[in-house]
């Protein structure tokens, strides 16, 4: 009997300390069905590539608050790619201004939520997305 | 590399032999999902492991295990061992999904090509969770890591399985968690054979310690570790060798977020090491496990085929009988096998 879960990996990059949020969502997503990997703050672009291929992930999501997203993004993305995983699919949960939105997802990140993004919501979009 | 080669059990057998990294990603989670590459990957791989040491490291939830497992394989490579890792945690019953977390202590072993981490959920193993994790565990052994490190909440039956699983059991206490011994609560003392009481920085350490060198003593000299699992198959056991002193678990004092008592204990894993291969207990070990695994594949594979021999509408029959009592469920399990057998 197959037994296929979907696994999402939640990281922080960047050097803003608070994973409030990323916990709430790390949490929201256990609760939807999903096996979370969670890796904590200050993770570099190559710690969160790591990771999503030890892991094995379907999805991993960025939460960034700091503002740096522009600087952060491209660079885990890099990482991603290097690593081979380039087919996971990059989610950004943070306060990203609408003219950034389109660069980002250009860059190839699938979906981009702010806060007080209701959790059926992403769950809603990763089950599309893996559909 | 193309990631089309590891879209085959060919491809990824050699690709994992190979050292890479994604290959043995992919081969944990197909066997974790019981995908169609499962078995073939499984009977690939088993003749190539066998040489790791494999440890259970296991202990009352928080008491700093994540954090001893980062500095044990920080340790191990400093002397040039290589270590993979897999840390357990449970699915959520209500859920399916599962919240990991270790990752989080184990930072410092980032970027390292010698370690590989990997976060497993209990999920509803179909063999079992001990079968589950011991097929992960047989991955990584013939990636060809030296050592194994399995960490699990020790809080039941199924962490005592997969500590059953390993060479060596480490239990995990701290203080101040109440004060009573945690294991003996948990009912893990039996398989510890070495204790560390982790975060000594804290009050309340030599206390925990007394606690378990009393307990020992009350326990001791007996063997402790040999699981019977009754006689499924004639299996010749080696001799214990009489003259052998049986081991003592040591009780290793740690700080883990300071990297104190980490080299003690992972000197003290390799006397255990060492005393089994001498002592002729890993032998021992490793036919128990070869029995366990057989039992638990055979006992599921067979009951699966009984049920679909008798079909559903002859089992849901057998059932009303046993509600009834018009069949008590022994003579009705009888039943059942006398008609699966002929
Ligand atoms: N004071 C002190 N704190 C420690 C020590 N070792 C670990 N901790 C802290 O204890 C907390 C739990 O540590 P973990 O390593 O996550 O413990 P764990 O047993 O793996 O926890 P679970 O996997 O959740 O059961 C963390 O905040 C650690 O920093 C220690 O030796 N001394
Ligand atoms: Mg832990």
């Amino acid at each position: 009997m197959p037994d296929r879960k979907i696994r999402v990996l939640v990281a922080k990059p960047g050097l803003d300390g608070h994973d409030r949020g990323a916990k709430v969502v790390a949490r929201a997503l256990r609760d939807a069905g999903y096996e979370v990997i969670y890796t904590g703050i200050r993770q570099t672009p190559d710690m969160i590539a790591e990771a999503a291929l030890q892991e094995d992930v379907d999805v991993v999501g960025l939460s960034i608050l700091s503002g740096a997203h522009m600087a952060l993004v491209p660079k885990v993305l890099e990482s991603l790619q290097a690593a081979g995983m380039e087919d996971v699919i990059v989610l950004l949960g943070g306060i990203i201004p609408d003219e950034d939105i389109a660069k980002l997802n250009e860059m190839g990140v699938k979906g981009i939520f702010g806060p007080g993004t209701a959790t059926q919501e992403i769950v809603g979009f990763i089950e599309a997305e893996m559909a | 590399m193309s990631s089309s080669r590891l879209n085959s059990v060919d491809g990824l057998v050699s690709a994992l032999l190979a050292g890479n990294r994604r290959a043995l990603a992919r081969t944990i989670s197909h066997i974790e999902n019981n995908s169609d590459f499962a078995r073939p990957l499984l009977a690939a791989l088993y003749p190539r492991a066998g040489s790791a040491h494999i440890l259970g490291i296991t202990g009352a939830p928080g008491t700093g295990k994540s954090t001893l497992v980062n500095g044990l394989a920080r340790a191990y490579r400093q002397r040039g061992l290589t270590v993979g890792i897999i840390a357990v945690d449970p699915t959520s019953p209500f859920s399916g999904g599962a919240l990991l977390g270790d990752r989080v202590r184990m930072r410092d072993l980032a970027g390292d090509p010698g370690v590989f981490i990997r976060s497993m959920a209990t999920r509803g193993s179909l063999g079992g969770l001990a079968q589950a994790t011991a097929d992960v565990v047989m991955t990584l052994d013939a990636a060809g890591f030296d050592r194994i490190v399995i960490e699990t909440v020790g809080v039941g039956q199924s962490e005592v399985e997969i500590a059953s699983t390993a060479h060596t059991t480490v239990v995990v206490e701290a203080p101040g968690l109440g004060d009573e011994v945690q294991a003996i609560k948990a009912g893990i003392l039996e398989i510890a054979d070495i204790f560390a009481v982790n975060k000594a920085d804290r009050d309340g350490a030599d206390r925990t310690v007394m606690a378990l060198k009393m307990m020992l003593n009350l326990g001791a000299p007996e063997k402790h570790h040999v699981m019977h699992h009754g006689r499924l198959l004639p299996v010749e056991m080696p001799e214990h060798a009489s003259d052998h002193v049986a081991w003592m678990p040591p009780i290793v004092k740690t700080i883990a977020t300071q990297q104190q008592g980490i080299v003690e204990l992972l000197d003290a894993v390799e006397a255990h090491r060492l005393y089994l291969a001498q002592s002729g207990d890993r032998q021992l070990r490793e036919q128990l496990r070869a029995i366990t695994s057989l039992r638990i594949i055979l006992r599921d594979a067979l009951l699966e085929q009984l049920l679909e021999d008798a079909g559903s509408k002859r089992i849901n029959q057998v059932v009303q009988d046993v509600v009834t009592r018009q069949r008590d469920p022994y003579t009705a399990a009888r039943q059942l096998i006398d008609h699966f057998c002929s």
